[in-house]
């Protein structure tokens, strides 16, 4: 019998483990120092807003994703070329208004909860993963792009689906976003 | 420009998974350090919340390698040996699983008559010590024992000895 595959350090399986758990041991944390689900939420979308605003750069560096022309391009590649490069998952997109300046973003798998079957116990409005819509929101807002990023539904809540509303605040103005950085 | 070639998987796309930790972790120093501070002004009170974290990360990651030598034995050992996987593996997250075989081949040709079920023991004694050898070479000291309560099924309970 050969030597059982898991043997050899999986690392990429590893790391993903990492930064899953250590978001969890975060979220603990947090719950301990709060005492209300709003100052847990508010203080996992501030930290994720400080990571975004320096994530972007490594995104722009990794993926060569060139000029824009409308929000909905923009969040496409949230979706697909973002969200893909870093949880290995693509969540799907859609519409929200006429207007095409509010999308959802449903997450049909969510490397986050992997570990988690349910909101803690008394922490029935806490948004779990609440750190993406502030990596999100400080991503676009370092490419000029003022953005509304929450959780419109939660399925650790009990909803049937995992959904992030992103909207546009501004219309895009194209003159702008060509100036170079 | 041309519509739907907007990217393209540069090198950059390796080694990307590793990223999100990196910056989190950043991101902790700075903030959960921050706070820190104001209720714990010693010197160690930053870095013990930290390394707690860690800790408690370390932990689980250790957990997540127990378990896939469980796993190994549900399924790669138990086709190996029985033609067949276990049925059902629990755990309470502590050391301790419980193998559930419906139908343990070992036990079949006893399963005729309920009277044969204090000979169950010296049926399972020699797949209690191939379990014990396997997660042996596998890095792990455990303990082996079983329970049967309808023939052929039975369960083996593995609580993993911390070293």
């Amino acid at each position: 019998m050969s030597r059982p595959a898991h043997r050899r350090p999986e690392y990429h399986k590893i790391n993903k483990d990492l930064f899953v758990l250590t978001y969890g041991a975060l979220v603990a944390q947090l719950c301990k120092d709060y005492e209300k689900d709003e100052d847990v939420n508010k203080y996992l979308d501030k930290m994720g807003y400080g990571i975004g605003t320096r994530l972007v750069e490594d995104f722009l560096a990794r993926s060569c994703v060139g000029r824009c022309h409308s929000y909905s391009e923009i969040t496409d590649i949230i979706a697909q070329v973002a969200f893909k490069m870093y949880l290995g998952i693509t969540p799907s997109v859609t519409c929200n208004n006429s207007s095409r300046n509010a999308f959802s973003l449903i997450l049909d798998k969510n490397p986050l909860v992997e570990f988690v079957e349910e909101l803690p116990a008394g922490r029935s409005s806490l948004c779990y993963c609440n750190l993406l819509c502030g990596i999100i929101r400080g991503a676009l807002e370092m490419v000029h792009l003022a953005a509304d990023v929450t959780f419109l539904q939660d399925r650790l809540k009990g909803d049937s689906v995992t959904e992030i509303g992103i909207t546009f605040l501004k219309k895009l103005d194209e003159k702008k976003y060509r100036r170079k950085k | 420009s041309s519509g739907r070639c907007w990217y393209h998987r540069a090198r950059g796309w390796r080694m990307a998974g590793a990223v999100p930790f990196v910056f989190l972790h950043a991101e902790m120093v700075a903030e959960l350090g921050a706070r820190d501070t104001d209720t714990d002004p010693g010197p160690g009170g930053q870095k013990r919340s930290l390394e707690g974290t860690g800790f408690r990360v370390g932990q689980a990651l250790g957990e997540r390698e127990e378990l896939d030598a469980l796993k190994f034995l549900c399924k790669d050992l138990w086709v190996a040996v029985f033609q067949k996987q276990v049925d059902g593996l629990c755990t309470n997250h502590q050391g301790t699983y419980v193998l559930q075989d419906n139908s343990f081949p070992l036990l079949i040709p006893m399963a005729l008559g309920l009277q044969y079920l204090e000979e169950a023991p010296k049926f399972l004694a020699f797949t209690f010590g191939l379990l014990r050898g396997a997660l042996r070479t596998l890095g792990f000291e455990s303990l082996v024992t079983s329970s049967v309560a309808t023939l052929p099924a039975c369960k083996f309970q593995v609580v993993i000895r911390k070293s």
